[in-house]
């Protein structure tokens, strides 16, 4: 099982880098797609053996939410706001992939630094959390449409899920909760918001969104 | 008593959803605005035991908090009611840029409001760490659409970059929770609950990396909420799209909060010895955000933002208290409260000035003492108050937190401290004072209706407020701030 | 000089052309052809050699040279490389750098044959070699460097083929990504698509192939040849690379090898089938891809 999550966690970084390196948004859709069904499969995989309804319940909700209806909302946005590529992002794609590289270096550093009490069930769970996270961060500020954006948001909620699902196994429900909780707010709130921007404004083109400013 | 406090107002918020007939909603907002300050006062007179299984609890640090957000929001409902007045539905032409909106429905907004109070108000309570985050994340949820309240392209701006930022904020709160338990769980090698309480008592186990690690996570994150710079950039949009009434409910309920909830995580690592760490930190920010807001207020053309942006500052002051401990920390409680009725007191007043005026440019406005005199007036308290002048109750609390830096022997964070207030005194007052002075324009507005009392009274109640607070610190208050400062490791 | 490698080196020599035979019945049962023999490439090389050559009146001695010394610089690769249980020819500490040289030597000489031309066409292809194997020539160094960490080892021979089951259990996700490093370079460096297509007839569109347009007869075949041959090389590495284990049977050990190199040969095929090529510009993202797999690899190793 260590080797199936360790794998499982290459995989994530993997979707990561491919995700920066990407720019027809249906692609990444589908990339973000793929990274919530790993998700499921991670919190399966970090307690294997001692399976209890609630780890199911958790894994279930998260590839139901993560890569399936969220993907599908995000598909219809797509539909109503009549793009197809992200272009001339903040960030161009190689430097993109480069800096997600670095992500990844850093996370490790970080890790190395904040040695998990206890026998974690896979050493990368902090290095790839940590490296999920800051991607997403990173194509939130670097990409322009509202679309990318809201998927770089999951992205770092994704990166927070790993780390709850497979470190804070003993933490209470309650933290579990937060996170499909937050996941709420991805689907709804900023669904709803992206196809405001799309009616309002006929892109969802966050440079648009500049009136305000200094 | 403390789950009727949240409960209250969440159920007359789905009422409000369903309610067809506008009067009656007005009165179910005032209603529960009226029973939720009810409770409050009676919490100063009889300890209210936990509620939930003790996830909820009103402490010291609670307490001055609950009763400021129950204050606020009355005052606020009342004067909401006469705005929701003032807005009459369907298309409205905007003043700026020409073209034709509408506000979102009555009843959303109401609603979201009250909300908005439930989730405020399990904020203070929450003696859970992951309640508290659950609970700050739901006030980002009901004030997002209050802020797209007017339904035009600045406003979807303003709330987009509020539901982005926040949202990235509270993601890394939720990492620095999920720290904090691992933090816990090398100390116990079980179950870990996130009670603050539990955690306090036994600080001393903690795992301190993660602890440091979960401190900072916890601070960017809440920090974020309650406008710290650099991370505030969400605070100007929001607060000078949103409805005024909304604006002084951010600024002076919810910043609270997420202060609230850096106060929790602070007293975690006061007990757990990394007192002085965390201090640092509180210092920095503060002067940053001090000094970050005075570049922006010197200059500011729109009002509102000037009021935002002074939100920046105060809560940047918080901080540097916080960050000084002692008379300080003390100071910073008090100035929180302070501060609370007199930057919400400064919106209602933006608010009737936009109302009057059609316009938030400062240049374009001129003559408010003559065109609404009781507003002029009050606006010119405001600033004295908001800009800690004595003898407002905000003169007190900063001059504590001086007296903290000075006792400890911090002389350069003083000099930094006091010239940076100086400079945001000038800022402020040269553009508040012009915008007071002068002759009104003879075109604009003509024929609009002259301010009434619900416009009025809610100001004014604020403004007596913050100067009694300055002259006479009533003694129960005294006490209960003393205790907080205590539980923040003040001596 | 190990002479006991002898028959690897021979058995290279002579299936190298094979290894082309296998890609192209691979891409051509996808295509639902029948597709030519499976030695239709030693046919081909039969032909070219019979052939006579014409040489362009600007053409100097470099572009007589050049098919002679890749092909040679290849083969002096081929010597690095232990195959199957059989021990490489020559190997000394250091030797993977070597074996980067004479790639690099192979490469540098078909590069300036092509300028040799004086066709813009054949300049433009050169042009384009020289760029993408800049990139793709420090991922290989990266991929060796953290395939010799793994081994502990700092000559070909101990690094491949040491990795045991017990390597992958532990250290199996940067193996995985070192591995998948190892693919990209190896489709990268031999005009596979998705950087390059072998069979594509649009100068424009060319990398290596363009640049060998002016050869014609023995020359071509030489050129073909060492193309099969660098081919196999790379292919050998990682094949050897991927296998864990040795039996410590020699015949047995050659056929796991064998079946290994001709898995690999498919698997190129259904991926020449199956992804589109990229756009020109998208080419050295994909090195920078490949780049970044090899650092990971390196860091979750080094940790």
């Amino acid at each position: 099982m260590r080797v199936l999550l360790d794998t499982a966690m290459v995989l994530l970084v993997f979707t990561n880098l491919r995700l920066l390196g990407l720019s027809r948004i249906n692609a990444s859709i589908r990339t973000v797609a793929a990274q919530g069904v790993l998700l499921g499969l991670v919190a399966l995989a970090s307690h294997a053996g001692a399976w209890n309804a609630r780890i199911l319940l958790i894994a279930a909700v998260g590839i139901a939410i993560k890569g399936v209806a969220f993907p599908l909302l995000l598909f219809r946005a797509l539909r109503a706001a009549k793009i197809r590529r992200e272009v001339e992002p903040f960030l161009g794609y190689i430097p993109s992939v480069l800096a997600g590289v670095a992500a990844f270096l850093l996370s490790l550093g970080i890790a190395a630094r904040l040695p998990l009490p206890g026998r974690p069930p896979s050493d990368l769970i902090v290095p790839t959390a940590l490296t999920t996270m800051l991607v997403g961060l990173l194509v939130i500020v670097s990409r322009k449409k509202a679309l990318s954006q809201a998927l770089g948001y999951l992205v770092f909620e994704n990166g927070i899920y790993v780390f709850g699902v497979g470190v804070a196994y003993e933490a209470p429900a309650l933290v579990e909760m937060g996170v499909l909780l937050d996941v709420f707010v991805a689907v709804f709130v900023m669904g709803i918001i992206v196809f405001h921007i799309a009616r309002e404004f006929d892109s969802i083109d966050t440079t648009r969104l500049a009136t305000l400013k200094e | 008593m403390l789950s009727a406090l949240v409960l209250i107002p969440a159920a007359t918020a789905v009422l409000c959803f369903f309610t067809r007939s506008a009067s009656l909603r007005r009165a179910l907002l005032l209603g529960a605005a009226a029973c939720h300050a009810g409770i409050s006062l009676a919490t100063w007179f009889r300890q209210p035991g936990d509620a939930w299984n003790g996830a909820l609890r009103l402490d010291a640090i609670g307490q001055p908090f609950l009763s400021v957000l129950s204050a606020l929001f009355l005052v606020a409902a009342v004067y909401a009611v006469g705005y929701l007045r003032r807005e009459s539905p369907g298309v409205r032409e905007d003043f700026l840029e020409g073209f034709r909106f509408t506000n979102a429905p009555e009843a959303v907004f109401t609603g979201c409001l009250l909300f908005f109070l439930s989730t405020m108000t399990l904020v203070i309570l929450s003696e859970n760490l992951g309640l508290l985050w659950i609970a700050i994340e739901a006030t980002t949820l009901s004030s997002a659409p209050l802020i797209y309240f007017h339904r035009h392209h600045r406003s979807l701006e303003a709330t987009w970059k509020y539901l982005m930022i926040c949202s990235v904020g509270i993601g890394l709160a939720l990492l620095g929770n999920f720290f904090l338990a691992v933090a816990a769980t090398s100390a116990t090698g079980g179950s870990v609950p996130l009670s603050i309480h539990a955690l306090c008592e036994r600080a001393a186990t903690l795992h301190t990396p993660w602890l440091k690690a979960a401190f900072i996570l916890l601070l960017v994150g809440y920090g974020t909420k309650m406008g710290l710079a650099p991370l505030h950039t969400w605070l100007p949009d929001a607060h000078s799209e949103a409805p005024s009434v909304v604006s002084a409910l951010l600024s002076g309920a919810l910043l609270n909060c997420a202060f609230v909830g850096i106060l929790r995580v602070f007293q975690i690592c006061v007990a757990a010895g990394l007192g002085p760490y965390a201090q640092g930190f509180f210092v920095w920010f503060g002067l940053l955000s001090i000094g970050l807001a005075a570049a922006f207020l010197l200059a500011q053309r729109d009002y509102k933002r000037l009021l935002a942006y002074s939100s920046v500052e105060h809560m940047g002051i918080l901080a540097l208290g916080l960050g000084l401990g002692g008379t300080a920390a003390f100071g910073a409680l008090l100035h929180a409260v302070n501060h609370s009725f007199a930057k919400a007191m400064l919106f209602l007043l933006a608010g009737n000035i936009l109302a009057a005026y059609h316009t938030k440019s400062v240049s374009e406005v001129r003559g408010v003492l003559r065109r609404i005199p009781v507003t002029g007036v009050l606006w010119i308290a405001g600033l004295l108050a908001i800009t800690g002048s004595p003898p407002f109750g905000t003169f007190v609390s900063e001059l504590l937190i001086l007296r903290g830096a000075l006792e400890q022997g911090r002389f350069w964070i003083a000099a930094m401290y006091l010239g940076l207030l100086t400079v945001i005194f000038i800022g402020m007052a040269a553009t508040m004072t012009r915008m007071a002075q002068g002759f009104p324009p003879q075109t604009a507005g003509a024929s609009e209706p002259r301010e009434g009392s619900m416009a009025i009274v809610p100001p004014l109640a604020l403004g007596l407020v913050v100067l009694l607070l300055g002259i006479y610190l009533p003694p129960p208050l005294d006490a209960v701030l003393h205790r907080a400062a205590l539980a923040l490791g003040a001596r | 000089m190990n002479a006991s490698g002898l028959p690897a080196l021979a058995a290279s020599v002579l299936l190298a052309p094979l290894f082309l035979g296998v890609i192209n019945r691979t891409k051509a049962a996808f295509a639902g052809r029948v597709g030519q023999p499976l030695f239709q490439v030693y046919f081909d090389l039969a032909k070219l050699i019979r052939k006579g050559a014409v040489y362009s009146r600007t053409t100097t001695w470099v572009f007589l040279l050049s098919p002679l010394v890749s092909l040679a610089a290849t083969l002096v690769a081929l010597l690095l490389l232990p195959q199957g249980g059989f021990p490489a020819a020559l190997a000394f500490p250091g030797d993977f750098l070597l074996l980067i040289f004479v790639l690099a030597t192979a490469r540098f000489l078909s590069v300036i044959a092509a300028l040799d031309v004086g066709s813009s066409f054949e300049g433009m292809g050169a042009s384009r070699e020289a760029a993408f194997s800049a990139l793709a020539e420090p991922v290989l160094l990266l991929c060796l460097a953290v395939a010799a960490r793994e081994a502990g080892r700092d000559s070909l021979t101990g690094i491949i083929g040491s990795v045991t089951g017990a390597d992958w259990q532990r250290a199996g996700p940067a193996l995985v990504l070192v591995a998948a490093s190892l693919f990209a370079v190896l489709l990268a460096e031999n005009a596979r698509i998705p950087v390059d297509d072998p069979n594509t007839h649009l100068e424009l569109t060319m990398i290596h192939e363009v640049m060998i347009l002016d050869h014609g007869g023995p020359d071509l075949a030489l050129l073909l040849y060492g193309s099969a041959l660098k081919l196999w090389v790379m292919a050998a590495l990682l094949a050897g690379f991927l296998l864990p284990g040795r039996t410590g049977s020699l015949v047995l050990d050659g056929l796991v090898f064998l079946a290994g190199m001709f898995t690999l040969a498919v698997a190129i095929g259904v991926v020449e089938s199956t992804i589109a090529r990229l756009r020109l510009h998208r080419v050295p993202q994909f090195l920078v891809g490949a780049g970044a797999f090899a650092v990971m690899a390196l860091a979750l190793i080094m940790r």
